[in-house]
């Protein structure tokens, strides 16, 4: 029998879009400079009709489609965000009843930052293999906050990536996984807050960087990998320049990692970051290869996970579901006023 | 092609909770939001389409009906409508009720799925001066009316054209 691993995935990035020079149009930015520190060069921007239980909905349908398994035999919805529409009201239960799935299934939201997105990946593949279930679908979602006129403003962004995982016609095989937790006060929302807060001096260095690096090295110290057996890696991606700088300081080589960014295009989905970067990856990937991908949540934590393309790949690549290509091809542009009107960030007496 | 002014008599029996709330404000109903029990009693419908097939005849019946044309009043849950067809035709509305003022222009429309059942649903991410009957569409996921600050979220089905 083949190991757990990613049956399907699927992706969903809302139409709209709004350059970065836009923003720093409205703020006084100069454009260049923000392009040229974040690399980010426009953002992903939802309907005033969506939001992350919407997107959560549309990504696990592709990712269902392109998996061929039927509703029936899934046991485990987890869906991953910081953007809940609800303070109290659960995503997984309503993806229950928007995909179809039987009702006597494992429901559960998680919250972790940007991680637990990747964390329901990491629960349904002990699911899989204790046996409890035979199929689980993982959303990492979020339609994420950000200050206007502060520097998130520039990449918080809307979209979801959805996994099925399971341990039959898996296409990518879950090989290792090492996690490393510590806490690490670099970014937080309290509750009832609408934007979230850094502390200023912890981001990067002591946050992301230690995170990640500590992930990966004990990954590859423990499995006995080498940074040459990784055809991809794909890093969590607040911005376009971390993910380069994470990877050179692994010994990773760019053009390994450049495959897996779409920070520069749609900016930072938050908990969807790392998994539209891994299925962009899924998409072009070859049976053989081995893909890196490494989450990140602040607070702080990260995920190594190390998969093995199988034969299956080229059949889940041909299914008929949307690709991520096609996702970040398909974009209307929207102004600053646009921009506030769809992310509810008009004031309106309700 | 079917008259607009058709298309709206048609969809007095509409299924997509966005046409149940034009309704009302046509008829000058002062009902906001539809009923939170009602929009429960609706979820499959309203979340994936699920219509009503006729045990006797096959007809499938969408929004679902509780008797059968046949005369059959054995009619089974349909989970199966596919989520892609054809615009029959569609109207842009300007005076809409309360819960669609900020959503202005609202475009409603006459989908064919494939295989000929029909659906009427707000057309989303379109231009209406873009759109035409025939034009490929696909059902989405979207929030169709939310009660306030404090209240419900209800979640519907929408379409949207399909981008090559």
């Amino acid at each position: 029998m083949t190991r757990v691993g990613v049956v399907g995935w699927g992706v969903y990035i809302p139409r709209y879009r709004i350059r970065t020079e836009e923003v720093a149009r409205l703020w006084g930015d100069d454009p260049q400079r923000i392009a040229d520190v974040y690399l980010v060069n426009e953002k992903s921007v939802e309907a005033l009709d969506e939001d992350a239980v919407t997107i959560a909905v549309e990504a696990a349908r592709i990712a269902l489609r392109r998996a061929g398994v039927s509703r029936e035999r899934v046991g485990a919805v987890y869906v991953g965000t910081e953007s809940k529409p609800y303070a109290v009201k659960p995503i997984a239960s309503i993806l229950i009843d928007a995909l179809g799935l039987r009702n006597d299934i494992l429901a559960v939201d998680m919250e972790f930052a940007c991680k637990a997105g990747g964390d329901g990946l990491a629960a349904i593949a002990g699911l899989v293999e204790a046996g409890r279930v035979e199929y689980g679908i993982a959303v990492g979602v979020d339609t994420s906050q950000g200050e206007p006129g502060e520097h998130l403003d520039y990449s918080a962004s809307s979209g979801g990536a959805a996994l099925v995982v399971g341990r039959d016609g898996v296409a990518a095989e879950l090989e290792a996984m090492y996690a490393y937790a510590s806490d690490t006060p670099d970014f937080w929302r309290r509750d009832g807050s609408p934007y979230p807060m850094h502390g200023e001096g912890f981001t990067g260095e002591p946050a992301y960087f230690r995170h990640i690096i500590e992930a990966v090295r004990g990954l590859v110290s423990k499995y006995g990998y080498k940074p040459a057996d990784f055809t991809y890696a794909v890093f969590h991606q607040p911005n376009g320049r971390f993910p380069l700088r994470v990877a050179s300081a692994l010994g990773i080589p760019m053009d390994r990692v450049k495959p897996g960014i779409v920070v520069t295009h749609i900016g930072n989905t938050y908990n969807a970051s790392a998994l539209i970067g891994f299925a962009r990856v899924l998409e072009m990937a070859k049976p053989g290869d081995r893909i890196l991908l490494v989450t990140y949540g602040s607070g702080a934590g990260s995920d190594a996970f190390v998969f093995r393309v199988t034969d299956v790949i080229t059949e889940r690549q041909r299914a008929p579901a949307p690709a991520v290509e096609h996702m970040l091809r398909n974009k209307v542009y929207v102004d600053y006023a646009q921009y506030l009107k769809m992310r509810k960030m008009i004031k309106l007496l309700e | 092609m079917i008259e607009r002014r058709r298309l709206s008599s048609w969809a007095s029996d509409a299924g997509s909770p966005a046409e149940r709330k034009i309704i009302f404000s046509r008829q000058g109903a002062v009902v906001r939001h539809e009923s939170v029990p009602m929009y429960w009693r609706n979820i499959p419908q309203y979340y994936r389409l699920v219509a009503k097939r006729c045990r006797q005849c096959g007809a499938v019946y969408f929004p679902p009906a509780l008797r059968c044309r046949c005369g059959s009043a054995e009619l089974e849950d349909y989970d199966e409508l596919p989520h892609e067809g054809r615009l029959v035709e569609y109207t842009v509305l300007y005076q809409v009720g309360t819960d669609f003022l900020k959503q202005k222009p609202l475009i409603v429309g006459l989908v064919e799925l494939n295989g000929g059942v029909r659906a009427v649903g707000q057309i989303v991410d379109a231009q209406p001066d873009r759109l035409a009957p025939g034009t490929r569409v696909e059902l989405v996921f979207r929030r169709v009316a939310v009660d306030g600050r404090h209240g419900l979220i209800m979640y519907g089905y929408k379409f949207r054209p399909v981008q090559p």
